[in-house]
C-alpha cells in the first residue's frame, strides 16, 4: 500500500511451524527482527498461523524476542496454502499496519511472501542475507546477493508498506531463550472464507535421504565429480552424521543421477549459508560457488591445487580424498567417543 | 487446453569469468540466454501438450528488450506453438512486482490460460517472486516448486512440491500457476525442424499501450522497490593449504583448525 507512513509501525517476522515444531528459521528472524526493532525503538511482533498451536510455541516466540506474537488458529489453515495464508496476513496487516514484515527464504516464505506484496501492492526482497536501518529515514536496508553471489544490492522500499523482505536461513544466529521474557499474546478469528483455499492439501511423503533439508543445515558435506561414484556418498553421509551436517551435492555428481537433485548445492540448486562447508572433490565452478560462498567456514579436499574451489576455502588439502575421507572418518568418531 | 509459458532471457552465466582479483564478474561481452530454469516449465509445458494432443496450444512470454526474443525462439524450437514479446521502454527497471503486474495484464489481453508454466526463478537476479505474483495478480493457485505433475484433467492438476524434507501433494483447480523444479524433467535438445519453425515464427512485440497498462504501475516508476547500493563484495578468505601426502597429518591439521573455530 503506498502513502500515510507514519501509521506503519513495528516489526514482524512470520513462525514457521513444521508439523507441530516451530521452525528454527522462526528465531533466525526474532533475532534480525530484535535489532530492527530495537534501532527504530520500536515493538517486534511475530505472527503465527496454523492448526492447534500450542502455548508453549507461542511463548518460545516470545522467549526468543517477541514482544507480541498474533495467533490465527483454525483447521482450514493446518497445512500452508499461499491463497488462505496469504489472506489472513493481509488481513492481520490491514488493521495493525506492521512498518515491516519479514519471513525466512524457505518454501513456505518464497511462495506467501510474493503472493503476500502482490495482494497489497508492497515491494519485496528476496533472499537477503543482511538487513538494517537506514538512518535518518528508519527505512530497512536490505541487502542481498545478486548474480550468483557475485555482486551485493542493497534495497529499499521507500514509499510502500509494509517493507517486505525474505530472509536465507541460517543468515543469523537465534538468540538465547530466556523464558523469563514476557510479551502479549493476541489471538485473532475471520471468517472462514479467509481460511480457505483453493489449493487442497493431500498428503505429505517425506524424502529420507534428505532428513535436514540443506539450507537449514550448520554443516554441509559435500561431494563432486572427484568422488567418482555414486556410491561413495556413503562416505560423504558418514562425515555428515558425525558433525550433525546434511549432504549437499554440486550439479556433475546430481546429473550423473548420483545423488538426488534436493542436494544440488548452486546457481541452478540450492543456496546455502552453513556454519561450515566443506567440498569434497568439487572443482569450484563459478555457478557452485555462487550457492556456498557465503558459509562461514569452507574446507576444500581437492586433489587439483588449482582448483578453483581453494580460492574461496579457509582451509584446503591438497589430495586424494579417497585417503583423506577415511581418516577424517575414524578421528571424528574417536573425538566423538572421546567426549561422551 | 491453453498453456502460456513464461521465459526470462539471463545473462549466459555459464560463460561467466571471474576477475581472479577482485572476485568480481567480467560482465564486457556478456552473452545472454534464456533462464536455464524456464526451460523446464518449457519442457513440462511440450509434455504436457503432447499428451492431451493437438487441441492444446502453448503460448510463450517473454517481457525485456528486443534482443529476449532469442528465449522465445528458444522456447518456440522445444516444441511451443506461438510467442509474444512483451517489450517498451516504459517498462525499464520495473521490480517483480511491476514485472508481475505487466505479465498478468498480457495474460489477461491474450485471453487467459488454463495453466500458466514458470521455471523457479531465473539465475540472474534469483528471486523467484515473479511466478508466485502473477499467479496471486490473476486470483488463481499458486503451486510453487512442483517437481511432478501426478495428474492433470480439463477441470483439476494434482502435482509434487518438492519442500523441505520431502514433497507433498497438492491439487488445484485450473486455472492455476506452476512453477517447477529441475527435477521434474530433462529438456530436450531441438531439432532441426524446430530449429527452423522458430526460425521463420511471427513474434508479435507488444507495447504499454497495446496493453492498456496503467503507468503508474509499470517499470521504474510503478516499482515499489529501489536499488540503493551495488557493491562487490571481496573474497576475504585467507586460505591455509596443507597437502594431503601424508592423510594423518593433514587430518590432524584440519581438525586443529576446526577446532580453533569451534566447529567441532
Amino acid at each position: 500500500m503506498k502513502g500515510s507512513i507514519p501509521e506503519y509501525k513495528g516489526v514482524w517476522t512470520l513462525g514457521e511451524q513444521r508439523g507441530k515444531e516451530i521452525s528454527s528459521v522462526s528465531y533466525e528472524l526474532l533475532a534480525w527482527g530484535r535489532g530492527l526493532a530495537d534501532k527504530l525503538k520500536t515493538e517486534l511482533s511475530s505472527v503465527l498461523v496454523g492448526h492447534k498451536i500450542s502455548e508453549e510455541n507461542i511463548q518460545s516466540l516470545i522467549h526468543r524476542g517477541a514482544d507480541k506474537v498474533y495467533v490465527v488458529d483454525h483447521p482450514l489453515l493446518e497445512h500452508f496454502t499461499p491463497d488462505g495464508y496469504g489472506k489472513v496476513l493481509k488481513k492481520l496487516i490491514e488493521e495493525y499496519k506492521p512498518s515491516i514484515m519479514i519471513a525466512s527464504a524457505t518454501t513456505i516464505g518464497r511462495t506467501v511472501m510474493p503472493v503476500l506484496a502482490a495482494m497489497i501492492e508492497t515491494g519485496l526482497t528476496a533472499d537477503c542475507t543482511g538487513l538494517d536501518i537506514e538512518e535518518g529515514t528508519g527505512l530497512l536496508l536490505q541487502t542481498r546477493p545478486a548474480i550468483g553471489g557475485n555482486v551485493m544490492a542493497t534495497i529499499k522500499t521507500p514509499e510502500h508498506r509494509p517493507q517486505m523482505a525474505t530472509v536465507r536461513p541460517k543468515s543469523k544466529r537465534p538468540l538465547p531463550a530466556d523464558n523469563s521474557r514476557k510479551g502479549e499474546v493476541i489471538k485473532k478469528e475471520y471468517p472462514e472464507d479467509i481460511y480457505s483455499s483453493k489449493v487442497k492439501f493431500l498428503e505429505f511423503v517425506k524424502d529420507k535421504t534428505a532428513e535436514a533439508p540443506i539450507q537449514e543445515a550448520d554443516v554441509v558435506i559435500a561431494g563432486g565429480k572427484g568422488l567418482k561414484d555414486g556410491k561413495n556418498f556413503k562416505m560423504l553421509y558418514k562425515i555428515a552424521k558425525l558433525l550433525d551436517g546434511a549432504v549437499g551435492a554440486s550439479r556433475q555428481a546430481v546429473d550423473m543421477g548420483w545423488i538426488p537433485y534436493s542436494h544440488q548445492v548452486g546457481l541452478s540448486g540450492k543456496t546455502v549459508s552453513p556454519r561450515l562447508y566443506v567440498a569434497m572433490g568439487i572443482s569450484g565452478a563459478v555457478q557452485h560457488l555462487a550457492g556456498m560462498s557465503s558459509a562461514e567456514t569452507v574446507v576444500a579436499i581437492n586433489s587439483d591445487p588449482d582448483a578453483n574451489i581453494f580460492k574461496v576455502s579457509d582451509f584446503g588439502i591438497v589430495g586424494d580424498l579417497f585417503d583423506i575421507a577415511p581418516v577424517l572418518i575414524s578421528k571424528l568418531k574417536e573425538i566423538k567417543n572421546q567426549r561422551k | 487446453m491453453k498453456i502460456a509459458v513464461l521465459v526470462k532471457q539471463v545473462p549466459a552465466t555459464e560463460k561467466v569469468k571471474m576477475d581472479e582479483k577482485t572476485g568480481t564478474m567480467i560482465r564486457s561481452g556478456m552473452e545472454a540466454e534464456a533462464n536455464p530454469l524456464d526451460m523446464y516449465a518449457v519442457e513440462e509445458a511440450v509434455r504436457v501438450k503432447e499428451k492431451l494432443g493437438e487441441d492444446t496450444e502453448i503460448t510463450v512470454i517473454s517481457m525485456g528488450p528486443p534482443m529476449a526474443i532469442d528465449a522465445i525462439k528458444d522456447a518456440l524450437s522445444m516444441g511451443c506453438d506461438r510467442g509474444y514479446l512483451v517489450s517498451d521502454s516504459a517498462l525499464a527497471g520495473a521490480d517483480t512486482l511491476a514485472t508481475a503486474y505487466t505479465l498478468s495484464k498480457t495474460i489477461q489481453k491474450l485471453g487467459g490460460f488454463d495453466l500458466i508454466f514458470t521455471g523457479e526463478r531465473a539465475t540472474d537476479g534469483e528471486t523467484g517472486q515473479v511466478g508466485p505474483s502473477v499467479g496471486a495478480q490473476l486470483d488463481m493457485p499458486v503451486l510453487t516448486y512442483v517437481s511432478k505433475i501426478e495428474e492433470l484433467n480439463g477441470t483439476h492438476i494434482r502435482v509434487r512440491r518438492a519442500i523441505e524434507g520431502g514433497y507433498e501433494v497438492v491439487e488445484a483447480p485450473l486455472p492455476s500457476l506452476i512453477s517447477v523444479v529441475k527435477e521434474i524433467n530433462e529438456p530436450r535438445i531441438p531439432n532441426l525442424k524446430g530449429k527452423i519453425r522458430a526460425k521463420r515464427a511471427d513474434i508479435p512485440t507488444l507495447t504499454a499501450k497495446e496493453l492498456e497498462l496503467d503507468t503508474s504501475r509499470i517499470g521504474l516508476e510503478g516499482s515499489p522497490t529501489r536499488v540503493v547500493k551495488i557493491f562487490y563484495p571481496k573474497l576475504s578468505r585467507q586460505t591455509k593449504i596443507v597437502s594431503g601426502k601424508d592423510p594423518e597429518l593433514a587430518v590432524e591439521e584440519l581438525l586443529k583448525f576446526l577446532e580453533e573455530k569451534e566447529l567441532i
